[in-house]
C-alpha cells in the first residue's frame, strides 16, 4: 500500500516539471499582453502631453536662452542675458507675489466656511443642489462674468443705486477692492471643492471622540477638524495661488489696468513688443515659481495633518 | 443598594422621528461593576450608550451619572470616556499624543510634564510602553484598540464605555483582549459599561448581563443567572444555544408543568410567569443538559444526523420525529470513545429541573432559532 503511494508520488513529481515550464511560458505571454495593454492605455495621454506641454515647454527654455531678432520673435543664441533683465520686470513681479498670495487667502477664508457648511451641516439632501449651485456659473467664460462685474460696480451699478438711499460719490470700480472681490468670485469653487472634498471625508466619530476626552467645540475644530482638512486647503490654495500668478484679466478690467502683472508683462512681450526670449525667460521663472509653492504647500500639509505622503508633482 | 449608581435610567425614550429606538427604559448600575448591554442590533443598546457619552439627548426621561442629572450636558462636560468602535483614533498625531488628548484639555492646564507621565504611565498600563512615537496606521488592530483603552482611561473617567471594542479583532486576539479587558476593571475599579450583541462576550466578561430586546431592556442579572433563568423565550433563545420545542401545556404538579409535546410525549418543565392548562408554550432545553444512550430509556428518541466533534465536546443533531431536530452536547473524555454515529438511534434523557416553558405569545425569538440551527448544523 504505502510503496505504492510513493510511487504515485514521484510520478506526479516526474510529471511537473514540463507542467511548470508549461506555466512560465504561459505566465510570459499574459504578462507581454499586459505590457501592451498598459501602453495602448497610456498613449493619448503620453501623446497629448508630449505635444501640448513638454515640446512648448522645451520651446520656451529654448527661447529663454535666445535673443530677440531685429525684427521682433526669436534668434538662435546662447546666453542668460535675459534671466539677467529679469529686475527690469521687479516691479510686475513684486506685484504679481502680493497679489497672488493675498487673492488665494481672501479666497481660502470665504470658501472654507462654505465647504465646512456643505460637508458637515447642510441637509444631505440639499448638498448637490447646493454644490452644483456653486459650480453652474462657471459654466460661462471668465471674461463674460468679469465684464459683469464691471457693470455691477460701474458708476451705472452699486453706486447708481446707492445714490438713491443718499450715498453719493462712492468709487468701487478700479479700486484694489474691487480686484479682490472678482479674484475671490473668480477662483471660489477652486477653493471650494477640495476643502469640502477633504471635510467630507473626516470620520465623525473623530469629533465625538475629541468632545468625549473633553475637547469644546472651538478646540476640536482647531485640533482635529481643520487639521484634517489642511490637505484639502493646501490644495485649493496652492491651485489658485498658481492660477493667479498668471492672472491680468481680472486686475485689467477690475483695477484699472494702472497695475502691472506678470500677466500683463508676458501678453506685452509676446503680443505686443515681441520680445519672445525675455518673455519666455519670465515665464520659466513663473513655472519654478509655482513648484516651489506645490512643494511647501506639500510639505505643510503632509506635516501637519499627519497623512500619508501624496506627492502632487 | 445604598450607594449611589454610577449611571442611572429614569423612564428614558429615545425616538427619531416615527422609530422608537428606546422605550421607558428604567435602569440602574451600581458602582464599580462591569456590566454588558447585550441584544440583537437595533435593540436600542448603542442608543443607551451614546446617551450616557452625551451624543444624544434621550426624547423623554433622564440620565443621571453618579447622581447627577445630565440633561443640557455636553460631551465634553460628562465624566465619562468612550472606547468607541473601530476605536477613532486621531491619524493626525501619534500614540502618545492621542493618549495625551484629554489631558492636554484638563482645565487649569496640567505641565506639560505631567501629561507625559501619565501619557507613560497609560501606555506600559496597557503594555505599549516605548510605543508613543509610533503612527496610528503602523499599528495592528489589537494595538490600536490598546491605544484606544488607554486614551479613554488616562482622562480616569468615573466610568468606561467600550461600543463594540472587540468587533474588528480576530478570534484568538479576542479573547486575550476580553481577559485584560477583565482585568484592568477590577484593577481600576471603575464601572465599565460594555455594548456587544456577542452573547459569549457578554456572559465571559461582565458582572452584570442587560438583555435588551426591541427597545426595552429584557433581564438584567448576573451571566449565570441569564443564561440558567432565562426570563423569556427571547433570552433562552438569543443567549446560548438552546433547543425550542412546542407543545401544550397538559396539566400542573406542584410547580411544575406537564407538557405534552407535538408527538404526544408529555414532559415536564419549569415556568417562569403563570400559565393556563391548553396554552401553546415553548420549551427551551440546553443542549449540554441532554443525555444520550443507547435505545433503551430517556422520554425522547430519535437518530443521529449530524455529529460535530469538538475535542471536548461533541454535539450531535438529532433528528426526533414529530418534534424536530435538537441539538445534544456531550463532554467527551478521553479513552471514553463512545461517540455515536450519523445514522444511530439514540434515546434522549435530561435532568428534571432542566426544561423551562414559556409562553409562544408574540414572540420574535422562534426566527433566530432556525437560523441559530443552520448555523450550527453547516
Amino acid at each position: 500500500m504505502r510503496q505504492g503511494s510513493n510511487s504515485v508520488q514521484i510520478s506526479a513529481v516526474g510529471g511537473q516539471l514540463p507542467a511548470d515550464a508549461q506555466a512560465a511560458f504561459s505566465m510570459r505571454g499574459s504578462l507581454l499582453r499586459k505590457n501592451l495593454l498598459t501602453v495602448l492605455l497610456l498613449a493619448p495621454a503620453t501623446l497629448w502631453l508630449v505635444v501640448f506641454l513638454v515640446l512648448p515647454f522645451v520651446a520656451i527654455v529654448i527661447f529663454s536662452v535666445g535673443e530677440r531678432a531685429p525684427e521682433g520673435g526669436y534668434q538662435a543664441a546662447l546666453t542668460l542675458a535675459q534671466y539677467a533683465n529679469l529686475p527690469a520686470r521687479a516691479t510686475a513681479f513684486w506685484n504679481t507675489m502680493v497679489l497672488a498670495p493675498v487673492g488665494a487667502l481672501a479666497c481660502l477664508l470665504v470658501a472654507y466656511p462654505v465647504a465646512y457648511y456643505l460637508a458637515l451641516r447642510a441637509p444631505q439632501r440639499w448638498r448637490l443642489i447646493l454644490l452644483a449651485l456653486i459650480v453652474i456659473p462657471f459654466w460661462t467664460s471668465l471674461l463674460m462674468r468679469t465684464y459683469a462685474w464691471m457693470y455691477i460696480l460701474g458708476g451705472r451699478g452699486v453706486p447708481a443705486l446707492l445714490a438713491y438711499v443718499g450715498i453719493e460719490d462712492l468709487r468701487l470700480i478700479n479700486t484694489p477692492g474691487a480686484v479682490l472681490l472678482g479674484i475671490v468670485y473668480g477662483y471660489l469653487p477652486l477653493m471650494i471643492l477640495p476643502i469640502y472634498v477633504s471635510l467630507e471625508r473626516l470620520d465623525r466619530r473623530l469629533l465625538e471622540a475629541s468632545a468625549d476626552l473633553g475637547a469644546t467645540p472651538l478646540s476640536t475644530f482647531l485640533g482635529v477638524t481643520l487639521r484634517l482638512s489642511l490637505p484639502g486647503v493646501t490644495t485649493g490654495f496652492s491651485l489658485v495661488m498658481i492660477l493667479l500668478l498668471g492672472e491680468y484679466l481680472i486686475p485689467t478690467l477690475l483695477g484699472g489696468g494702472k497695475v502691472f502683472f506678470i500677466g500683463n508683462a508676458l501678453v506685452d512681450l509676446f503680443l505686443q513688443s515681441r520680445n519672445w526670449p525675455f518673455g519666455s525667460a519670465i515665464a520659466i521663472t513663473l513655472v519654478l515659481v509655482s513648484v516651489v509653492v506645490l512643494i511647501v504647500a506639500n510639505r505643510i500639509s503632509t506635516r501637519l495633518s499627519g497623512a500619508r505622503r501624496v506627492d502632487l508633482i | 443598594m445604598t450607594a449611589v449608581p454610577d449611571i442611572e435610567f429614569r423612564a428614558v425614550t429615545k425616538r427619531y422621528g416615527a422609530v422608537t429606538a428606546v422605550s421607558g427604559i428604567d435602569l440602574a448600575i451600581p458602582p464599580s461593576a462591569f456590566v454588558a448591554l447585550l441584544g440583537p442590533s437595533g435593540c436600542g443598546k448603542t442608543t443607551c450608550l451614546r446617551m450616557i457619552g452625551g451624543f444624544e439627548q434621550p426624547s423623554e426621561g433622564q440620565v443621571l451619572i453618579r447622581g447627577r442629572d445630565m440633561a443640557g450636558t455636553p460631551p465634553y462636560r460628562r465624566p465619562v470616556n468612550m472606547v468607541f468602535q473601530q476605536y477613532a483614533l486621531f491619524p493626525h498625531l501619534d500614540v502618545e499624543d492621542n493618549i495625551s488628548y484629554g489631558l492636554r484639555q484638563a482645565r487649569p492646564r496640567l505641565s506639560s510634564r505631567e501629561i507625559s507621565l501619565k501619557a507613560g504611565e497609560a501606555l506600559a498600563m496597557v503594555q505599549l510602553a516605548g510605543y508613543g512615537r509610533r503612527k496610528i496606521h503602523e499599528l495592528s488592530g489589537g494595538q490600536q484598540q490598546r491605544v484606544a483603552l488607554a486614551r479613554a482611561l488616562v482622562n480616569k473617567p468615573a466610568v468606561l464605555l467600550l461600543d463594540e471594542p472587540l468587533a474588528a479583532l480576530d478570534k484568538k486576539l479576542r479573547t486575550d483582549m476580553q481577559i485584560e479587558l477583565q482585568n484592568l476593571q477590577r484593577e481600576i475599579g471603575i464601572t465599565f459599561v460594555l455594548v456587544t450583541h456577542d452573547q459569549e462576550e457578554a456572559l465571559s466578561m461582565s458582572d452584570f448581563v442587560c438583555v435588551m430586546n426591541g427597545g426595552r431592556v429584557v433581564q438584567l442579572g448576573q451571566p449565570s443567572e441569564i443564561y440558567d433563568e432565562p426570563a423569556d423565550l427571547f433570552v433562552a433563545d438569543f443567549v446560548g444555544k438552546t433547543n425550542l420545542l412546542s407543545g401544550k401545556v397538559a396539566a400542573f404538579s406542584g410547580d411544575l408543568v406537564d407538557v405534552a409535546l407535538a408527538d404526544g410525549t408529555v414532559i415536564s418543565a419549569r415556568k417562569r410567569v403563570p400559565l393556563s392548562r391548553g396554552e401553546a408554550v415553548s420549551v427551551s432545553l440546553r443542549p449540554e443538559s441532554l443525555s444520550l444512550a443507547a435505545l433503551g430509556g430517556g422520554s425522547l428518541k430519535g437518530v443521529v444526523r449530524n455529529r460535530i466533534f469538538l475535542g471536548s465536546t461533541a454535539e450531535y443533531a438529532i433528528e426526533v420525529p414529530g418534534i424536530g431536530s435538537l441539538l445534544a452536547k456531550a463532554d467527551h473524555l478521553i479513552g471514553q470513545g463512545n461517540l455515536f454515529k450519523p445514522g444511530e438511534p439514540v434515546a434522549i434523557g435530561f435532568a428534571a429541573g432542566a426544561p423551562l416553558a414559556f409562553p409562544v405569545a408574540n414572540n420574535s425569538g422562534t426566527n433566530q432559532r432556525e437560523d441559530q440551527h443552520v448555523e450550527i448544523l453547516s
